[in-house]
């Protein structure tokens, strides 16, 4: 499908600047200590930082060792640690421990603490509670912005999901305002900014401020429209499974930061091998988008391909063939790598994914999009938790039900807590309360529209028919928000006809034509409004906070030049591939380009994951 | 023009040059008798305190003080002890040095500021002479005590005080004394009769100047140049020695052939100066030295006090006031008789133009010829900058704009600059502000300090014209001034809050960097906290109020501001203030009110402070937080005991809740524990803190199936996930004859396809087979198809 792109596609900017300047950054920072330093980084730092400067790179500017920030005594003998850090309490007690463990004996080193996108006070507090602020300098490494492709930038900040929405602490709502204005200033000015959601107001506001307090220049925009969403907006689509490539490889394999390590049994041999998913592998730019369905199709007609190239070679002269090895074979052989690998991860993922259960699965998904067959659903997760298929993945459909149903029935509710807690423990009394504080698992309050609903159809119908509708209307009648939204913004294509997925004919391709994914909806309805207006009654089921702004910068006088068709999407929260897959389909619609920007790529695993709390 | 010349006077090759500067605007009774004065450098004021020696109680003397040109700014009765000495900061304070050693300090307006003392030995034996002195470091003080020891003070804003060691020999005060900066280091420069010293940090060494010789007779005066570079030491026979202040070279040596001490001796020179001098003044006769042993007299009829500057000396006397200078080599070659200098051949070829004459024309032609027209024009321009007269300043640069017409290729940015800069040079000598300054003192002091010093005399309006005029950015120049006027102007306590706050508000509206917070700390700082309230609302950024506002104890307001800004950092400085600030229990209600701020300090307990946590839930009655809480802790507890106590705590906290479900799962949980407690102990199976599910796994696996039945009954196990449980687990250890027992116990709430597809799973197709039969009819191809 990349290759069915609108010819007037407009061009991308160039995110690779946004790497320069962090890798500079981090230089200057790192030659602020001078001579030879061990440097110890936080975990989920690695990745992310091996993607802006290697080992060579930091080798260069003094750094000795490399050492993972743990909780325990360090080995290093270097006499200047510098340790580059997520401002997290935690990691500056770990911290606090290594320099307090090196007062006792008297040893002095010198320590530098560079905290990464920024420092909080309540670091710095904690630094001087436990009584070091003195012995250690502190610096901030503004790298807000990671490119992971062409076309998504994460922040790479995952606790940004439980700390906004969980936990109510706005902490990252400025780091986000601040990762906004970067682009903003090396992109912008943007001519119009939308956005729905409580985090992303903030975010828009605390934005706002930066720009008037800086001083503005004016530049070429290369960005057009900005819309920033929430994502608690919409948990439906992150909590489905994903069927488009890329999804499902994330899903099954786990996509870290635009690289994914597939085992032996996709690589057929006994190593595991790391690749980078992005659009310069030329296969995977190919696939990723594809409904897995399709996926074996292309990778066949792809192998075709490369054997007629390989082909090639016969009835050449060596002329011909000194060309075809020097420019074509380096290629033709990456390209064979990659299919290979491409090819043992599709295996795979169909010896995982095309069995009974599967399917099974889907279809209960699909029944709760469309509301069908509650019951059914329900004792299908019932079953789903008693034989212990997965933890997670019970507690997904659990959620889910709970979203499309507007919550459970107390009945249900009690009966599939108390299975779930005695199948896989207790402690999730407390992610239990966690789900319920966010809205995605929560009891039905004994609602008034219920008892109105029923008396009326209770007149209609005898009273045998009354008692088996009781339970779809308590479904359907409620205020179930989802479902309203269903209906007004048309989520949820028919079903009567068939649909035919190689050839999407909108969104919902990538939930196999059952849902279209309602973060992607909105974004489409504004961009196509020009606002929210007409919308009124889906923002108001949505808690409102939406907003548009025409930026002050008179740029949009000038039409509808290229730029204006580049639209800037931030997902506060994280998005999922399916959803970034989704987009890419309506931009080739629209005639847009669509640049992601998310505080972390997310999908139904790591949503919840973040809510578990038996990990404390 | 020649009339120029006529108050000059020869001194070897140079000449020196007494300029009028003001006709004095004040009226003294007495003159400058008997009276202390200092008067500041930089045309800075002139303080004076009347007859300070005088000490009946009843009258008491009056400290005044001017401005350079005598206009009144303060005057109030002095109310502490004897003053010893006057002296001004560099900063325009007030110094007045008592004999008790204690500094008082005053700004401008004679408001006391504050004050602190020279040492504690002092009190008891009195300071005998004081010396005020500039440094890099700042302005110093330093005192001699009657007991005849040193006391220093380098910078009286970082008071460190010195007391240096004893002279040896020295009783009472020396004849004189000077303070000396070099080489970072601040010494003193004695003389006891014939001997002199100098004095620093460690020790007390004896010198002698190269070329002055103990006849020349005991050394009463001492004076070290602006600069700190040159010295000259006057003996008592009238020999006046002159070098450099390291004493490693001698200038030159005049005899004077006064034998009477004078009243002051000044350093009178200039940056590039070729004659400088030593001026000594007695009460009749100021006599001007210069190095090359020749001497100019000028008679004085009324007492004078001189004023040191970088370019010269200025002579205040009650009635006027003159500065006396070396003329610039530049204003010499234009002015001097007969003079063919490029610059005046030009000035006089502009006054021939100006008379219509052709003679302009010759000058012109001349100045050509020589190709200097470009240093003509230069030397014209750098002259009227050294002028203290406006004509001749004009003419001076009309001559140069004229001489610029014939030049194609010239800058014109130094005539231009001299322009604007003499422009406020002029608006800044007038009478009415009384600043003195020549043009080499404003190069030195810089733009940006004198529009300090306009504002610190509260001549806002002048200075927002010099910073308008001269085009200083907004940011350094309308918008400081603007501050300080809002600052000084929250002060006026006869205006009313409002109308204050109008006016703050009309006037700096929003100009770019102008803090309303900060002219609102201020207003606080003058008691005034309804009016900083109300200018606080005028400030755009909320983050900003915050500090002042908890200054101000309105915490509340503050916390919610704080919230405002979106600035978390900055709700949590607020929040760990009021933590140390409050009690407890106000500090609880407090969050408790601002969500935001409670939820991000809950986040700081949960990994800081549990204990505090507790508290909070405690205090808002949020039980279910509070069980959730024990819950959390439990986990945390190793021993049993502890664990059980916790959970316990946390069913009594859900039952407040009145939250049935948690308390049964939490009483399953316990008993579970318990249960699993026993197990462990009787057979040591390792079951303690495995979910039930687990729990009855484990025991299958170890074949206590009695114990598991035990559990499915207790926990009330839904029959399905038991046979589920069972089924797996008997397939999976083989025991393929009492999984046939287990389903013939009774019929299967799982069906029997289960079984099928278990035995299937553990590849035991016979085993599958035997359950065929009796899968329902709807399952029966599937059945089938799973067996093959």
């Amino acid at each position: 499908m990349a290759h069915s792109a609108r010819r007037d596609s407009p061009e991308l900017p160039d995110f690779s600047i946004l790497k320069r300047l962090a890798r500079d950054q981090l230089i200057y920072l790192l030659e602020q200590l001078p001579g030879k330093k061990d440097l110890f980084i936080e975990a989920d730092l690695m990745s992310p930082l091996d993607r802006i400067a290697n080992v060579s790179t930091l080798k260069q500017h003094e750094v000795d060792k490399l050492y993972k920030v743990e909780h325990k005594p360090v080995i290093s003998t270097s006499d200047q640690l510098c340790f580059l850090i997520r401002p997290r309490i935690q990691t500056v007690k770990w911290i606090c421990d290594v320099v307090n463990t090196d007062k006792v004996p008297g040893k002095s080193r010198r320590y530098k603490i560079i905290f990464t996108p920024q420092k909080f006070y309540a670091c710095e507090a904690v630094l001087e509670e436990q009584g070091i602020f003195g012995d250690v300098s502190i610096d901030e490494w503004p790298f807000y912005l990671l490119p992971l492709d062409d076309d998504i930038i994460s922040m790479e900040l995952p606790e940004f999901f439980q700390d906004n929405f969980l936990a109510g602490d706005q902490r990252w709502v400025r780091t986000a305002g601040s990762a906004l204005h970067l682009l903003y200033s090396l992109y912008g000015p943007f001519s119009k900014v939308y956005g729905i959601g409580r985090c992303s107001k903030m975010a828009y506001e605390s934005w706002r401020e930066q720009v008037e307090e800086g001083e503005q220049k004016a530049r070429q925009a290369e960005i057009g429209n900005v819309f920033l969403i929430d994502r608690d907006v919409d948990f439906v689509t992150p909590l489905c499974s994903q069927v488009v490539y890329e999804g499902l490889v994330d899903d099954i394999f786990r996509i870290k930061c635009g690289c994914v390590e597939f085992g032996p049994d996709v690589t057929a041999s006994d190593k595991s091998v790391k690749v980078m998913l992005n659009s310069h592998d030329k296969v995977f730019s190919e696939i990723r988008n594809e409904h897995f369905s399709n996926v074996f199709g292309f990778l066949s007609q792809k192998a075709r391909n490369l054997q007629t190239a390989y082909d090639k070679r016969r009835g050449m002269d060596i002329k011909q063939m000194k060309t075809f090895v020097s420019e074509e074979l380096k290629g033709l052989k990456q390209e064979h790598r990659l299919l290979s690998l491409h090819i043992g991860a599709s295996e795979s993922i169909m010896k995982k994914k095309t069995k009974q259960d599967f399917q099974e699965l889907l279809k209960t998904e699909h029944l709760l999009l469309e509301g069908f067959e509650i019951r059914e659903c329900i004792s299908y997760i019932e079953e789903h938790i008693n034989r212990q298929v997965s933890m997670i993945e019970s507690l997904r459909l659990l959620c889910l039900l709970s979203i499309t149903e507007n919550g459970l029935l107390p009945k249900d509710y009690r009966s599939l807590k108390a299975q779930y807690l005695q199948s896989y423990g207790v402690d999730h009394l407390l992610t239990f309360s966690n789900l319920r504080q966010l809205g995605l698992l929560v009891e039905q309050q004994p609602g008034e529209t219920l008892t109105v609903m029923e008396s009326k159809v209770g007149k209609l119908v005898n009273d045998k028919t009354a008692g088996k509708l009781t339970d779809a209307f308590s479904s359907l009648a409620k205020k179930s928000n989802f479902r309203a939204l269903s209906r007004k913004l048309n989520l949820v294509p028919k079903t009567d006809e068939e649909y035919d997925l190689r050839v999407p004919r909108d969104m919902a391709y990538i939930f196999s034509g059952a849902y279209i994914p309602l973060s992607c909806k909105l974004i489409e309805q504004v961009l196509e409004r020009d606002g929210w207006t007409g919308l009124e009654e889906v923002t108001r089921l949505l808690n409102g906070h939406e907003f548009a702004v025409t930026g002050s910068s008179g740029v949009d006088s000038r039409g509808k030049n290229d730029t204006q068709r580049i639209i800037l999407v931030m997902f506060l929260g994280g998005c999922t591939y399916s959803e970034i897959s989704a987009l890419r389909f309506l931009g080739r619609e629209k005639g847009y380009k669509f640049i992601v920007v998310t505080t972390a790529i997310t999908n139904s695993s790591r949503l919840l994951e973040a809510l578990l709390d038996n990990h404390v | 023009m020649a009339f120029i010349t006529a108050s000059w006077n020869p001194l070897g090759d140079a000449f020196y040059r007494k300029t009028d500067l003001y006709e004095m605007s004040w009226s003294l009774r007495d003159g400058l008798r008997d009276s202390l004065v200092a008067a500041a450098p930089y045309g800075g004021p002139i303080a004076l305190l009347r007859e300070p020696q005088r000490r009946s109680p009843s009258s008491r003397p009056q400290l005044e003080i001017y401005s350079a040109s005598g206009g009144t700014i303060a005057s109030f009765p002095w109310k502490s002890g004897p003053v010893v000495q006057l002296g001004w900061t560099v900063s325009d304070e007030l110094l007045c040095i008592q004999e008790d050693g204690t500094v008082l300090i005053y700004d401008l307006f004679g408001s006391f500021k504050r004050h602190f003392s020279m040492g504690q030995e002092v009190v008891q034996s009195q300071v005998m002479e004081a010396k005020v002195f500039h440094s890099p470091y700042g302005t110093g003080i330093a005192i001699v005590t009657s007991s005849s020891r040193f006391t220093l003070a380098t910078n009286i804003d970082d008071l460190k005080l010195r007391r240096l060691p004893e002279v040896p020999g020295l009783q009472g005060k020396p004849s004189c004394w000077v303070v000396l900066t070099q080489d970072r280091q601040t010494k003193v420069l004695l003389s006891n009769g014939p001997e002199l010293f100098i004095l620093d940090n460690t020790s007390c060494t004896v010198v002698c100047p190269p070329g002055l010789s103990p006849q020349d007779g005991n050394i009463v005066h001492m004076s070290v140049s602006f600069s700190y570079k040159y010295l000259a030491l006057l003996t008592d026979s009238g020999h006046l020695w002159t070098g450099l202040s390291t004493l490693q070279e001698k200038l030159s040596d005049v005899d004077t052939k006064k034998t009477m001490a004078p009243k002051q001796m000044l350093w009178c020179r200039r940056p590039k100066s070729q004659q400088p001098s030593v001026v000594l003044m007695w009460d009749r006769l100021l006599l001007v030295v210069g190095v090359c042993n020749e001497t100019i007299q000028y008679p004085i009829e009324d007492p004078c006090v001189l004023v040191g500057e970088m370019d010269g000396v200025r002579i205040i006397s009650s009635s006027n006031q003159e500065l006396l200078q070396e003329v610039p080599l530049v204003c010499q070659d234009i002015f001097k008789i007969a003079s063919m200098a490029p610059g005046a051949l030009l000035l006089e070829a502009h006054r021939e133009y100006e008379k219509s004459s052709q003679k302009a024309d010759e000058y012109l032609r001349e100045i050509k010829e020589q190709s200097m027209l470009g240093e003509a024009v230069r030397q014209c321009v750098e002259a009227a900058g050294h002028e203290y007269d406006t004509n001749t300043q004009k003419s001076l640069m009309r001559a140069a704009s004229f001489g610029k017409c014939f030049l194609t290729d010239f800058s014109p940015d130094q005539f231009v600059t001299t322009c604007r800069e003499l422009r406020v040079l002029n608006a800044v000598r007038d009478s009415s502000v009384g600043l003195p300054l020549t043009h080499t003192q404003f190069k030195q002091l810089t733009l940006q300090v004198l529009i300090d010093r306009l504002v610190y005399r509260q001549f806002y309006p002048l200075a927002i014209e010099v910073c308008r005029y001269l085009k200083i950015p907004d940011y350094q120049g309308v918008s400081r001034v603007l501050k300080h006027w809002a600052s000084c102007k929250v002060q006026q306590k006869d205006l009313t809050d409002d109308a204050i706050a109008r006016a703050v508000c009309m006037k700096v509206g929003d100009s770019p960097g102008v803090s309303y917070s900060d002219i609102a700390a201020k207003a606080y700082e003058c008691g005034r906290a309804e009016l900083a309230i109300k200018l606080l609302d005028f400030e755009a950024r909320s983050g900003e109020q915050v500090p002042l506002l908890l200054k101000m104890k309105r915490s509340q307001l503050a916390l919610s501001k704080a919230v405002e800004s979106g600035d978390t950092d900055l709700v949590y400085t607020v929040v760990s203030y009021l933590k140390n600030e409050m009690n407890r229990g106000d500090f609880f209600m407090t969050l408790r009110n601002q969500p935001v701020a409670l939820s991000l300090y809950r986040q700081f307990c949960k990994l800081q402070e549990q204990e505090t946590l507790k508290d909070l839930y405690n205090q808002d009655d949020d039980h279910q937080e509070l069980a959730n809480y024990y819950v959390t802790a439990s986990y945390r507890e190793k021993r049993l005991e502890g664990r059980l106590s916790l959970l316990q705590s946390a069913v009594d906290e859900y039952n407040k809740a009145k939250n049935e479900f948690a308390v049964k799962t939490t009483e399953d949980e316990m008993r579970l524990l318990r249960f699993q407690r026993k197990l462990d102990d009787e057979k040591g199976a390792g079951l303690l803190g495995l979910s039930l599910q687990v729990t009855m796994e484990t025991l299958l696996s170890l074949g206590l199936h009695k114990q598991a039945e035990q559990l499915y009954k207790d926990f009330r196990v839904p029959d399905k996930r038991y046979w589920w449980l069972k089924l797996k687990s008997l397939a999976e250890k083989e025991e393929w004859d009492e999984l046939e027992k287990f389903s013939k116990s009774k019929k299967s709430p799982i069906g029997y396809l289960a079984f099928v597809e278990v035995c299937i799973k553990c590849n035991n197709k016979y085993e599958a087979k035997k359950y065929v039969s009796k899968v329902t009819p709807e399952q029966k191809v599937k059945a089938h198809l799973a067996v093959g």
